[in-house]
């Protein structure tokens, strides 16, 4: 019975560690009368030691109008500021070269072009990689940056100009900001239009097209509506953003549904203006590094 | 005859008010249905209305049923013990269970291959993430805990539930809240808050649950024949009491109108962050870990048949674990705008935290002295045993990762999913296997489980899949540290976010491989617990005579 256990002068001892119990039993369970483990009680009061110690180096309580700064003052803010000025000191001199040298001389000057596209390199992974992908090769939506195909120019100043002012960005009034129709939306053109037009985009590229269609109806359309953007030839314009028509480079992909998909609805992707975000020489390597990807103009 | 039974059995004041309430309740919901801005609103609004009709239907049918005397405080004078809603509840948490582990194997694989979203929203990674963390620790855990305090509190008070409809309001209650919170989260209804992530209106139903809970538990508590409380009811009791605050604290939000799901918390910026960490790490403090540590305390001697080591040390470490443990939030933001010495304080409270939370570890092993042998024959108390190594392990993590250098390190990594998964897989869902496997022949009067074979094949598959998985996110986890902090000797980074990531995918696989272990662990277990239900020799049989001297098989 517990109760008499309870009430008796010596409470029962354990016979296995010999130990006695608090004279206390709940559902058949006992306590034992064991000592703090004294490994357990000197360790934890070297953790408060320690903690109380660290309260007197570092910042560690707060008083009505501030805090406690620790023996010598130390902040993260400043470790921040200190950590930042070393990689600095790390870059700057060649930072400072990039500059105040032109892109044609960054990519003459072996030393230059090595850092900038080490430094694009590192940017390109953080800022660009995420739509165009780790080795630039885009995906569906994304420009491939290796194919040498240029929807807004591929020299060294006009990707460095897309790249600081992005395309379609509500950030930047300088960005490219000219847009597709949307053909089939907005009822420019029918459904019958927009399918031999886009078996004629197919032709320009020399994939083949619907059995038994008539090209030349779809010639009509494209000349009526796309060519003044696409060119007659369909090689494109990198002023209005127009992709050439006649690689095998597809953007939105390369199906006829694809495209009489693109016909119909129009548009055309959106890209960041970076230069809100990135220092001059960092989209100058940037752009070394993209032009380097795939063969720049 | 019919006049007898009128005039002696009545309603009781609870189930008239109740049924006020509800009908109340309903008709509100109703309203809200009608004007909700949001169809996910508004199927919740519906679930509300018709949970209430159920509830009105269901005191009215009891009341149908049962004697006009209310249920006896003992029976020939052992206590009337109230077992129904413990019953329920750890049915439930087996349920649960198995749907959170689900989820979470779910989500591992969406990690290794994400083409397996199938662009859906519904079960994209951000709206899984929450089903699976609520699944697991507020359904799964909570349901075990509920059942666990319901049953270990009359036991050692040996009285009987206090409270008549109130245990099953907890119950149905904490239940809906569950279904709630979790429909929310597929519909996009959510907080935005990590573990509390359940929006204004289920928060509402949650502390009205809650407050019930603590009634209940202090009302027996109040009526114990035991002149002690027993420590496993401290540990519930601290429980209780500061999940209650946390998650007034931490839920503090204005809703944009009655009609529709969407608050904000009255907190805001760094003061939004310190509140939500101060939340968050004390519902591992305090659901996770106190809670737990009660379970264990009476499970463990009682599986083993041994005293608690040592009286003097659970009260110490009893004490200092509540403490300390509740500054240690801040170390969930370090390098962050958090002021520094707020940082340190939540580390420096970390790391004093370590050794009483060993506290609970040693008594729990220690209180198998003279009883090791048992972990041999027995895989049930192997299970809870190794629940508490693994909570040792995971409360020594936890204080290193605390310390500001190696967080730098950790934080933000998947060394801290590991961290999470060891002490959950390895403590809480060890140690509620343990207490189901104890319970459920307890509370069916069984004389044992069906078989303790398949315990013993749950234990090691699971195990082996704890092993899998968090060694599999601490490779994975201190190599994407590494990989995030490594410059070149130019000064610049020398990976990008996708090659850590794809540098992590074989550790993902393995980690989806651990977690289906467990979850297959998890099943045996359930067809167990159910087949020691439906088939398993009742306690108080008489054995059948064996058949003379049958030779061993």
């Amino acid at each position: 019975m517990p109760e008499a256990a309870n009430d008796a002068k010596t409470p029962p001892t354990d016979s296995h560690s010999g130990m006695t119990t608090t004279g206390h039993e709940w559902d058949g369970i006992c306590e034992l009368n064991t000592p703090l483990p004294a490994w357990w009680l000197y360790t934890f009061y070297a953790c408060i030691v320690w903690a109380v110690g660290y309260w007197f180096v570092y910042p560690a309580w707060p008083l009505l109008t501030g805090y406690t700064h620790g023996a010598f003052g130390w902040q993260s803010r400043a470790a921040v500021v200190s950590d930042l000025a070393e990689l600095g000191a790390l870059r700057g001199p060649m930072n400072a070269k990039i500059a105040s040298a032109s892109l044609a001389d960054i990519e003459k000057t072996p030393e230059l072009l090595a850092f900038a596209r080490a430094e694009g390199g590192a940017a390109f992974a953080i800022n660009c990689a995420p739509c165009h992908g780790s080795g630039g090769q885009g995906s569906t939506g994304y420009p491939n940056l290796n194919a040498d195909r240029w929807i807004w120019g591929g020299s060294l100043d006009e990707i460095a100009t897309t790249i600081a002012h992005g395309a379609r960005s509500q950030d930047d009034p300088k960005t490219h900001s000219s847009m597709m129709p949307s053909f089939g939306r907005d009822e420019i053109l029918n459904a019958d239009q927009i399918s031999d037009v886009a078996d004629y985009v197919r032709s320009l590229s020399g994939a083949d097209t619907t059995n038994g269609v008539d090209l030349a109806k779809g010639k009509k359309v494209y000349s009526d509506n796309c060519a003044v953007c696409h060119g007659e030839d369909g090689k494109g314009s990198k002023q209005v953003g127009a992709p050439n028509l006649t690689t095998q480079v597809w953007l939105y992909g390369s199906t006829k549904a694809d495209i009489a998909h693109r016909v119909d609805v129009g548009g055309g992707g959106t890209m960041p203006a970076w230069g809100a975000k990135l220092d001059a020489p960092t989209i100058k390597t940037l752009a070394v590094f993209v032009h380097s990807l795939g063969g720049g103009q | 005859m019919s006049d007898i039974s009128m005039r002696t059995k009545a309603m009781t004041l609870g189930e008239i008010g109740l049924i006020i309430v509800f009908i109340a309740l309903a008709c509100f919901s109703l309203l809200v249905a009608s004007k909700a801005y949001d169809p996910g609103y508004a199927f919740h609004a519906w679930l509300f209305a018709a949970a209430s009709c159920v509830a009105i239907f269901a005191i009215f049918n009891r009341y149908h049923d049962r004697p006009a005397e209310p249920p006896p405080q003992s029976i020939d004078g052992k206590p009337n013990y109230n077992f129904a809603p413990v019953k329920f509840m750890s049915l439930a948490a087996m349920f649960w269970g198995i749907a959170g582990f689900s989820v979470g194997l779910y989500l591992a694989c969406e990690m290794a291959f994400p083409v397996l979203n199938f662009d859906l929203p519904w079960i994209a990674f951000g709206r899984l993430r929450p089903l699976h963390t609520s699944a697991v620790i507020f359904a799964f855990g909570g349901n075990v805990l509920l059942a666990t305090s319901f049953y270990v509190v009359q036991r050692t008070c040996r009285a009987r539930l206090a409270g008549d409809l109130a245990p099953w309001f907890i119950a149905l209650g904490y239940n809906f809240f569950i279904v709630i919170a979790g429909t929310g989260y597929l519909l996009g209804i959510t907080h935005s808050k990590e573990y509390a992530e359940p929006e204004w209106y289920a928060d509402i139903l949650l502390v009205c649950v809650w407050v019930t809970y603590l009634l209940v538990f202090l009302g027996t508590l109040w009526k114990r024949a035991e002149p002690h409380i027993y420590v496993a009811n401290w540990f519930f009791l601290a429980f209780i009491v500061t999940i209650a605050v946390l998650v007034l604290g931490n839920n503090a939000s204005i809703p944009v109108s009655i009609y529709s799901p969407k608050s904000y918390i009255v907190w805001s910026g760094v003061q939004d962050a310190m509140i939500q960490w101060w939340y968050g790490h004390n519902a591992v403090g305090f659901f996770l870990t106190a809670g737990f540590l009660g379970i264990m305390y009476y499970f463990i001697p009682k599986r083993a048949n041994r005293p608690i080591y040592s009286y003097r040390l659970s009260i110490v470490h009893f004490w200092a674990l509540i403490f300390l443990y509740i500054w240690a939030g801040p170390h969930h933001l370090h390098y962050t705008a958090l002021p520094d010495w707020a940082q340190t304080l939540g580390m420096t409270f970390s790391i004093m935290l370590w050794m009483p939370s060993w506290g609970g570890m040693i008594n729990g092993l220690m209180t198998l002295s003279g009883a090791w042998d048992k972990l041999r024959t027995d895989p049930v108390l192997r299970m809870l045993v190794v629940s508490v190594a693994f909570y040792g392990m995971a409360t020594f993590e936890g204080p290193v990762m605390s310390i500001k250098s190696v967080n730098a390190l950790s934080h933000y990594t998947d060394w801290g999913i590991g961290h999470v998964h060891s002490g959950s897989l390895g403590w809480v869902g060890f140690v509620s296997f343990g207490a189901l496997y104890c319970l459920v022949p307890w509370l069916w009067n069984r004389r044992e489980l069906y078989s303790l074979k398949l315990v013993n094949w749950h234990f090691w598959i699971a195990t082996i899949g704890i092993v899998f998985y968090i060694t599999a996110m601490w490779v994975a986890g201190i190599m994407q540290g590494l990989m995030w902090r490594a410059y070149t000797s130019q000064g610049f980074l020398q990976y990008s976010f996708v090659e850590t990531t794809e540098a992590m995918h074989p550790m993902y696989i393995i980690r989806a491989l651990g977690g289906g272990m467990f979850l297959i662990g998890a099943v045996i277990m359930a067809y167990n617990l159910i087949m020691t239900i439906v088939a398993a020799p009742r306690a108080d049989e008489i054995a059948t005579p064996a058949p003379a001297l049958a030779p061993a098989e």
